[in-house]
């Protein structure tokens, strides 16, 4: 949805609120180090890690950001913690892509200035190219891509914090063949605060934490004349590394949800694929036998993913991680999982025109 | 509080610094990394991971630039990321390393900052005015150069700092860099040359200032089994610390950065320095302008609060006084390419502290050293104490 | 330590003489921000030529500019105080430079104004009606207001402060 009505800085206050109840802690006195994400072309400032540490409780505290989606800032509390530095350290990120007036300028902006943007092309044409590739690589259709669209749009109608934008049936409206406006997920204002403990802490603060096992992240090239079109290599690499800490040897199996990003409808496909989440078999022959969804054996988006929710820019790595804590700890509501949810999967990429993004595994 | 691995610095490497490179910010990048690589003799095939520090995109005019700068640094194919706290980044850029490591996770990380200033037309100094305040602030059309005015004019109207003692700063600086091999500004200036300098923002005068700069820094850091097979010297990060403000500067009192005090205690905590005065044998404290230098020595508990420019005046802060300030030239004589010039001196307490900093060499065999850089809107202080 | 380091620096003939080749690009970057609760109303207070401060409940101290928590209880703050309009320079400076870098022939004194009554809480504004000369550290200030017709809601809806002869 779109928060005229509150300024980056509420958005912000109130989802930490929220998070440090949930967690039971005291920002300025219990909460160690803060790590933020941002990145200045969305925000309209330069610098703006300057504004960052008011309205999450961290004036005068260790805050730091990292320009990078949400869940690259739990990997570095993750790692914070594990230096023995801290015991608890919170994570934010937001997104007020609705102060952005033309995101597409800004996308534009990421495009490689020499070699990319004197072509003149909105920058959805580098999806359109590796959807492209993928559907011919991986003998997925468009029909699949449409009923990855529905399946997340129904999820989202479960979903209280959804936008739910999506309505009535699906046509194909041509944006960059062979990519369908449909098959972007539109974008969405919100803020997330997570907040992690090291183990003796974590268990003073609450009878039921989840547990991260694993994190990972990973980039291919950032240039679109010498990466691999098809794969999802940095899912693929950002995956082992989780998957090895987590001791997840084969992950189809393991994994009983997986949180994995949606930005356009294929990447659902091309990441589950890139994750091993398909057992080495093609993620559409699973999609069919209606694996991934809600009452599935592998439910995928079970919160109705980007598509459905709306993609909140660099915040959705942390929307992805909130609805796999929400599934484990059993309180997903109507779309919650049901029976044995033990491990969760979450996965971002940081959309285009980058090749990177992260994975996080989490347990009870 | 225990650490679980110690970490080293174990590689460094440094382009020139320059008004305008030829390079872009990819190549800029690569040739630090590469030489930070070659001089451990290691291949960025046996990097586990690694962490790049880079100032405002909009100096670039590539937005999400951390993704693009990331071939040049050696992110291909690993676990990559950028941290981002203005112009506390260069210094932060070795913490967000150091953590990699610290934690078990990595053993290796090579860190890289960088920074391509000249591509922002008609002057980088422009962009600048995009880090106001978008609501309240940017209307009144500030100019970056206002806030260090602001602030040095509260910092010596509280001490009564004679500007005299101030401009030392710069001539010192400007005569220590003549002596390090990247140096864009380095001189022999006089005190007259700084003081008759054109008048920007008063107190804030031309030479005052360490301008706009092109360049790239990269160290490697590793844990210690890791170190102790690269090198016979690794020099330790013994001490990290960081801190933030908040940024309601206008309702602060800008004569103390206690900021940079709080992550200097920090550091000093982690690395048992308990009296940084007798413990610290030298220090780069960050010096983009010249009152910067007093301005963090007292931050960082070096001296009393208004007593750095009587320790300058001294010369107790020359490369072979007591104890030795910005022995590389700093900001103010190497240049301010913002995130490479943080890191510049952590890779100058790497080579002090191995007894390879040649001409700029710091006697008495140092051990101990801290770096410092400074950013935000006079928010943020970052802190790394090392040892040899 | 290098002793011959890369880097290859450009002069300004270079780029006039088209030594090298350059690719130019103008961002079109635009935002539109939500002032929110706390700056929208600030904002409006200054279109009726008010100042307005928030307070907070559990420390008593006033924020100005104002916003909706207090940063340093982490609570939220819902008391709304009408300011003063005078205040005191904590910091000056005299500027003859203008944003994008060009030398301004009459100086613009940015200051820090201390609003009366809200601590040492206040913000960044220009003094005017002065000379620099005479602009010193704890001189007190008066605002400007811009004529109502033309106030919309901006920070110069203030025009400047001037000092209290």
């Amino acid at each position: 949805m779109t928060t005229r009505e509150v300024s980056y800085k509420e958005l912000i206050f109130d989802a930490a609120l929220k998070a440090y109840e949930d967690a039971g802690v005291n920002p300025r006195r219990d909460v160690e180090s803060f790590v933020c994400s941002s990145e200045d072309f969305y925000e309209g400032t330069s610098i703006f890690d300057e504004y960052v540490p008011d309205q999450i409780g961290g004036a005068l505290k260790p805050v730091c950001t990292i320009a990078a989606d949400g869940m690259y800032s739990l990997a570095t509390a993750y790692m914070q913690i594990l230096t023995g530095l801290f015991d608890v350290v919170a994570v934010e990120a937001h997104s007020k892509a609705s102060d952005i007036v033309n995101i597409s300028s800004i996308y534009d902006l990421a495009l490689d200035p020499v070699y990319v943007r004197p072509l003149g092309l909105n920058a959805n044409f580098i999806a359109g190219l590796e959807m492209n590739a993928f559907l011919h690589s991986s003998g997925t259709s468009l029909r699949h891509c449409t009923e990855i669209i529905e399946k997340n749009r129904k999820n989202a109608v479960s979903n209280p914090l959804a936008m739910n934008s999506g309505h009535g049936p699906l046509t194909r409206t041509r944006l960059s063949y062979p990519l369908a406006a449909e098959d972007v997920a539109p974008l969405a204002d919100g803020a997330a605060v997570v907040v992690l403990a090291a183990e003796d802490a974590a268990r003073n603060l609450r009878d039921d934490p989840v547990w991260i096992n694993g994190v990972g992240w990973a980039s291919d090239s950032p240039n679109l004349e010498t990466r691999d079109w098809g794969k999802a290599t940095y899912a693929a690499l950002a995956g082992k590394q989780a998957y090895r800490l987590a001791k997840i040897t084969n992950p189809a199996d393991e994994v009983d949800v997986a949180e994995i990003d949606d930005t356009y409808s294929f990447k659902e496909l091309q990441h589950a694929e890139a994750l091993g989440l398909a057992s080495g078999r093609r993620a559409h022959e699973m999609l069919e036998q209606g694996v991934f969804d809600l009452d599935g054996e592998l439910p995928i988006n079970p919160s109705g993913g980007s598509i459905g929710m709306g993609h909140t820019l660099e915040m959705s790595g942390l929307v992805r991680v909130i609805e796999v804590v929400q599934q484990l700890r059993g309180s997903a509501g109507k779309h919650q999982v049901v029976g044995d949810v033990e491990t969760g999967l979450a996965q971002t990429w940081r959309g285009v025109p980058t090749a990177s993004g992260a994975v996080v595994v989490l347990s009870r | 509080m225990h650490v679980k691995k110690r970490v080293a610095v174990v590689g460094a490497g440094m382009t020139k610094f320059m008004r305008r490179a030829h390079e872009t910010g990819k190549e800029l990048a690569f040739e630090a990394a590469k030489q930070a690589l070659d001089s451990a003799e290691m291949r960025i095939q046996d990097v586990d991971s690694v962490a790049l520090g880079s100032a405002p995109d909009a100096f670039d005019g590539v937005h999400m630039k951390g993704e693009y700068l990331l071939d040049g640094a050696g992110g291909w194919q690993k676990p990559y990321s950028r941290n981002f706290v203005g112009g506390g980044t260069g210094v932060f850029s070795a913490i967000h390393g150091w953590w990699h490591v610290a934690s078990g996770l990595f053993d290796t990380c090579l860190v890289v900052a960088e920074e391509k200033m000249s591509s922002c037309l008609p002057h980088p100094q422009t962009a600048f005015l995009t880090i106001f305040d978008n609501m309240i602030e940017r209307p009144l059309g500030p100019n970056l150069i206002w806030i260090f005015a602001l602030e040095m004019q509260r910092y010596m109207q509280r001490h009564k700092i004679p500007k005299e003692q101030i401009a030392q700063v710069a001539v010192k600086n400007k005569r220590n860099a003549l002596d390090h091999p990247c140096a864009q500004i380095a001189r022999a200036a006089t005190l007259q040359d700084i003081l008759t300098s054109e008048v920007l923002a008063w107190p804030v005068q031309r030479l005052d200032i360490s301008p706009v700069s092109d360049g790239a820094c990269a160290v490697l850091l590793a844990s210690e089994d890791v170190a102790r097979k690269i090198t016979d010297s690794p020099v330790w990060i013994s001490g990290v610390g960081w801190n933030l403000d908040t940024t309601y500067w206008t309702n602060r009192d800008l004569y103390f950065p206690r900021y940079v005090a709080n992550a200097a205690r920090m550091a000093y905590d982690m690395a048992g320095v308990t009296n940084p005065r007798r413990q610290i044998d030298f220090a780069e404290p960050y010096d983009p302008f010249d009152y910067k230098e007093l301005h963090h020595m007292e931050g960082l508990l070096l001296c009393r609060k208004g007593e750095a420019p009587k320790l300058t005046a001294e010369g107790v802060t020359e490369r072979d006084g007591k104890l030795p300030i910005c022995p590389s030239g700093g900001l103010l004589g190497v240049g301010n390419p913002i995130a490479a010039a943080g890191l510049m001196k952590i890779c100058e307490l790497f080579w002090q502290l191995r007894g390879e900093a040649g001409k700029r060499q710091v006697a008495g065999d140092p051990r101990t050293a801290v770096a410092q850089a400074w950013g935000d809107l006079m928010q943020i202080g970052t802190v790394v104490v090392m040892q040899g | 330590m290098p002793t011959e380091p890369p880097g290859k620096g450009l002069r300004e003939e270079d780029l006039e003489h088209h030594n090298v080749i350059t690719v130019t690009y103008q961002p079109t970057a635009k935002y539109s921000w939500a002032t929110g609760v706390a700056i929208g109303r600030f904002l409006n207070g200054l279109k009726e030529g008010e100042i307005l401060g928030t307070k907070c409940d559990e420390c008593g101290r006033i924020a100005v500019p104002p916003r909706i928590f207090c940063e340093w209880c982490f609570r939220r703050t819902t008391t709304w105080v009408k300011l003063p309009d005078t205040g005191t320079v904590n910091t000056f400076s005299i500027s003859y430079i203008a944003t994008d870098t060009t030398r301004l022939k009459t100086p613009t004194i940015p200051a820090v104004i201390e609003i009366d009554t809200a601590g040492h809480a206040g913000f960044l504004h220009i003094v005017g009606e002065a000379r620099p000369e005479e602009v010193k550290i704890g001189m007190r200030v008066k605002a400007v207001w811009a004529d109502p017709e033309v106030r919309k809601g901006s920070i110069t809806d203030i025009r400047y402060f001037r000092p209290i002869r």
